[in-house]
């Protein structure tokens, strides 16, 4: 088995998979019914595509895992998703700055991973960007409404944007399985994309009239399974029925 | 968040196989990009549309359903209205 490309390939998935769980928290609770089918349709794009993920590093692993036991039946520390997705839904403002930081992101990854020589992972991109890109129009344009909007919910996002500013710089962090991959013309050079990153979010924050933040310290550690206190209750939330019922199926 | 000021609108969505877009329900939203994108998610994430039209409740003009007697009752007993009186030659299949 080739383990650091299926290192790699948690690396993607455990990203879309946590927060995809973090914005499916939102069904039957979002802000308004709009809302609130909105960040569901966008939960479910991230477990259409996590799916491609994990069946692909089960065939990888090539024994008895599964693409469920994969997602489900793992230790905390054994998830390599970043800090940043796995941060509360602590109110609206939150939940469209974690989306916004993390789809200009995904998106400019997805674009590069494309052109990957591994024919699955470049189709899966392909079939992902179109999901993409609307999350990233949808996490935009509320970015701007509640950043230009009134002057509550300009200090809400404002806050929620300084918030989790910390933990943009470890999306750039290249991991040894990122190091091997991108040798063999797989991965995705992560560390060029910073740049890019960085230019783009800023330009739409000051569309948004927000502030950027000037923070330069920075959070790191998710992609070493290293995580935040927030993501043992998320897991437990996501793992309890596996958990407790072991193989159930409905 | 609240949102007891947004206005409604009506949202009408053209299908892969019609021709012309139907009425499909209403949705709260701050303004027409709001409300374009709301529609896309309640109303086609099943792919049920090609095309959404939106347009806020308030430019409806609707008829008032208490004079429903004089705006349509008239019509019933007018059958001659209908073509049916027409002798059709076997030539014309499928009017």
């Amino acid at each position: 088995m080739n383990q650091n490309l299926y290192n790699y390939i948690l690396g993607i998935a455990d990203n879309s998979l946590i927060l995809g769980q973090r914005l499916g928290e939102l069904t039957g609770h979002g802000p308004s019914l709009e809302t609130d089918i909105a960040c569901t349709n966008i939960s479910l794009d991230f477990f259409g595509q996590v799916r491609s993920y994990y069946q692909y590093a089960a065939k990888i692993a090539g024994d008895k895992r599964t693409e469920d036991n994969i997602a489900m039946l793992r230790k905390e520390r054994e998830y390599v998703n970043v800090l940043l997705v796995e941060q509360p839904n602590t109110n609206f403002a939150y939940t469209i700055a974690r989306q916004f930081l993390f789809d200009v992101y995904h998106f400019l990854f997805l674009t590069e991973l494309e052109k990957s020589k591994d024919l699955t992972l470049s189709a899966i991109a392909t079939k992902s960007l179109k999901e993409v890109s609307y999350h990233q129009r949808f996490s935009t344009d509320w970015l701007k409404r509640l950043g230009d909007g009134t002057a509550e919910s300009k200090e809400k996002m404002q806050e929620a944007i300084n918030d989790l500013w910390t933990y943009t710089d470890e999306l750039f962090h290249q991991t040894e399985a990122d190091k091997a991959m991108v040798k063999d013309g797989i991965g995705v050079d992560v560390t060029a994309l910073k740049e890019v990153y960085y230019k783009k979010v800023n330009e739409i924050l000051e569309e948004a009239t927000l502030e950027i933040p000037e923070s330069k310290w920075f959070q790191k550690g998710g992609k070493q399974g290293i995580h935040t206190e927030h993501l043992g209750y998320l897991l437990s939330d996501l793992q309890y029925m596996q958990r407790t019922y072991p193989n159930m199926e409905w | 968040m609240s949102t007891k000021n947004w206005p409604l609108w009506e949202v009408f969505v053209r299908s892969k196989n019609g021709l012309e877009h139907r009425h499909c329900g209403s949705l709260h939203a701050a303004d027409e990009d709001m409300a374009l994108e709301n529609a896309r998610d309640v109303y086609t994430r099943r792919s049920e549309g090609v095309s959404i039209w939106v347009v806020e409740s308030k430019h409806i003009t609707a008829s008032n359903p208490e004079n429903n007697g004089e705006m349509f009752e008239p019509a019933h007993d007018k059958v001659y209205r209908h073509p049916t009186f027409y002798d059709l030659p076997d030539e014309v299949k499928h009017m």
